[in-house]
């Protein structure tokens, strides 16, 4: 069976700005599949390509073994795209607007109405429904948008980053939504920069940084790959510099532990990557008492997704975003999402 | 806020699309005008700015041209008598030029995306459905006017007469609209659009024959009033005010290359129209191939 997205070396370049240099991905049917990566790294254009709305300059693109640049109005109908921005008419109703969407896709009347009636009820909707959309609040908002992206039961659902700006209870709704669907057999396709969203939701990932993959997998596999467990230690609240440093060369003669990084940003703290499923914890505190050195916090965790961002690019996915929000141009992007 | 999801209960099995093109383009554009007019019913502002607005040139340019002398425009006619075809034109010209503002905020606002990641049988619904709408709203504030012309003396045309205005107007709201629409797809933003709306509107209505006949201007303007579309438009409808007889042989306007009969003037108006759709389509079909 064909995968339900099939991108193959994806170029598009807006003037000298290369936002997609080389994505290729493949999307199974039926999994819930997430391109994770800062701002700007080239997310949204992977999307709005594989959605006809921007026309790469090479590559291929395959929904369900259709392709989208040359047969664009099949491809259409296998995908439901819920952009980042919620794009609603404010004058409509809730109702008004997926029958309006219903018409889009051309849907029968009768089962049109039926289909809006359900789901209506599947996103909580009814008691809003004959409510003019712009007295929504923003998760009412994104409800309607998704309930107006699955409506036509499209094969792969495309969310362009689903829960920016939205409160945590609205977020996790979008969580359940999603898991809900999947269930029922849509394949969904989604980004994100928040790192716990993809870990949570994603049975596999892509990690796109500066229009490129640099990694791919699931969550456990990237993470595995990465290595070593993390472990977070704090000798006091704010350590001295001497005292670090001795804690590190104190701590990088265990056997058990690989790496010491002091980490400045955080008081003078101790990042430790040390051999998964070792005892390595209790090691590093004996060590720490026989060095007669105090311990404020320690933990030990797996790694997560920002380790494996971090181990491929070199910093971690807040630098990526602070740095990418200093060189974008908020203007000239949103002219080019215009059309 | 309720924010569980209850399950679904229907697991609907996806619906036969229709594979009938033309039906699917009739769904497409039936359901984009219905947006428009659904915008109008809850704004209704709007429609009625404008159906005062061009109620309010009629009476008050009849007015301020009261006491011109009589003879002044030919025919022993009254200004008011003369005029009222010139605000027909024009306001009709002003909505149509207006209606590419609603497409780019659409555009502005991601709402456009909405249409164009959908299959459409044809994405010149967009353009069919607008041109629907203003059509509807240019007819309306027509009628106003001949209304309110009938009540301040110009007299009623007859059921003929009626008929080709309505022709007329609705070719011009077909060209302009899609003039506008191009204008919509090409420009920046809306800041823009409307710049360009600006410093059409007005000029364009002072080169042309809406408010004094051409025998009026100097030599060159008479030259751009007689080579301005709107001239085209409003010379028949005044010729067909002013004259309970008239056919499509009549001569309607005197320019300065030569007569123009009232059949010449609806085939440029036909020609305006055409060139116009044939204009805007390489834009079109890249914004909306």
């Amino acid at each position: 069976m064909a995968p339900a997205v099939l991108i193959e070396h994806l170029k598009k370049s807006y003037g000298t700005v290369e936002a997609v240099k080389d994505v290729s991905l493949q999307v199974e049917s039926g999994e819930i599949f997430g391109l994770l990566g800062p701002n700007g790294a080239g997310k949204t254009t992977t999307l709005r390509c594989l959605c006809t709305l921007t026309e790469p300059d090479a590559g291929a693109i395959e929904v369900s073994g259709v392709s989208a640049i040359d047969n664009p109005r099949l491809a259409r109908q296998k995908l439901g795209y819920v952009a980042q921005e919620v794009a609603i008419d404010k004058v409509l109703t809730g109702r008004e607007l997926l029958q309006l969407q219903a018409a889009l896709y051309h849907l029968p009347r009768a089962f049109a109405k039926e289909r809006i009636d359900s789901m209506l009820k599947l996103l909580a909707l009814q008691d809003y429904a004959d409510k003019k959309s712009g007295t929504y609040s923003g998760g009412l908002k994104k409800r309607l948008d998704l309930a107006a992206g699955l409506l036509h039961q499209p094969d792969v659902l495309v969310l362009d980053e689903p829960t920016v700006g939205l409160d945590i209870e609205s977020r996790s709704a979008v969580w359940d939504f999603l898991r809900q669907i999947k269930a029922q057999g849509t394949t969904v396709l989604l980004t994100s920069h928040y790192l716990e969203e993809i870990d949570i939701l994603a049975d596999r990932v892509a990690i796109i940084d500066r229009g490129k993959v640099i990694a791919c997998g699931t969550p456990s596999e990237l993470k595995d790959k990465v290595g070593g467990d993390r472990i977070t230690l704090r000798i006091r609240e704010f350590a001295p510099v001497e005292e670090a440093e001795k804690a590190r060369s104190v701590l990088q003669d265990l056997p058990a532990v690989q790496e010491v990084i002091i980490n400045s940003a955080q008081g003078n703290s101790l990042n430790l990557v040390v051999s998964p499923q070792s005892n390595a914890l209790s090691a590093v505190q004996q060590a720490l008492q026989a060095a007669g050195l105090p311990t404020f916090g320690i933990a030990q965790a797996r790694p997560s997704l920002d380790d494996v961002y971090l181990a491929a690019t070199g910093r971690t996915l807040l630098d990526a975003e602070i740095a990418a929000a200093s060189t974008r141009d908020e203007k000239k992007e949103r002219k080019q999402n215009m059309r | 806020m309720s924010t569980t999801l209850s399950p679904s209960q229907t697991s609907l099995k996806n619906a036969e699309p229709t594979s009938n093109p033309f039906g699917e383009f009739l769904q497409e554009t039936g359901a984009l005008a219905r947006r428009l007019f659904i915008q109008l019913q809850r704004r209704p502002s709007t429609l009625a700015a404008g159906i005062i607005q061009p109620l309010m040139w009629l009476i008050l340019f009849g007015a301020l041209f009261q006491n011109a002398p009589a003879g002044l425009f030919g025919n022993d006619i009254s200004y008011g008598k003369f005029i009222g075809a010139g605000i027909i034109v024009f306001t009709a010209f002003g909505g149509a030029l207006n209606a590419g503002l609603p497409v780019m905020f659409d555009r502005e606002f991601g709402f456009l995306n909405r249409l164009l990641v959908a299959p459409l049988a044809s994405r010149y619904s967009i353009v069919a459905a607008s041109a629907i709408f203003i059509a509807t709203l240019s007819l309306i504030q027509t009628a106003a006017i001949v209304v309110m012309s009938a009540f301040l003396g110009a007299g009623l045309p007859g059921i003929p007469g009626l008929a080709v205005m309505t022709f007329i107007v609705l070719l011009l709201v077909l060209g302009v609209t899609a003039l506008s629409l191009g204008l919509a797809f090409s420009l920046p933003g809306h800041i823009e659009l409307i710049a360009v709306i600006f410093v059409t509107n007005l000029p364009l209505l002072f080169a042309s024959t809406a408010l004094v006949p051409l025998s009026f201007m100097p030599g060159w303007l008479q030259w751009v009033a007689s080579l301005n579309p709107l001239s085209y438009a409003i010379e028949p409808i005044r010729y067909i005010y002013l004259h309970q007889d008239w056919s499509l042989a009549s001569v309607v306007m005197q320019a300065p290359f030569g007569e123009v009969t009232m059949g010449a003037a609806l085939a440029v108006l036909i020609g305006f129209a055409l060139v116009s759709l044939l204009l805007i389509q390489p834009r079109l079909r890249r914004s909306l191939a």
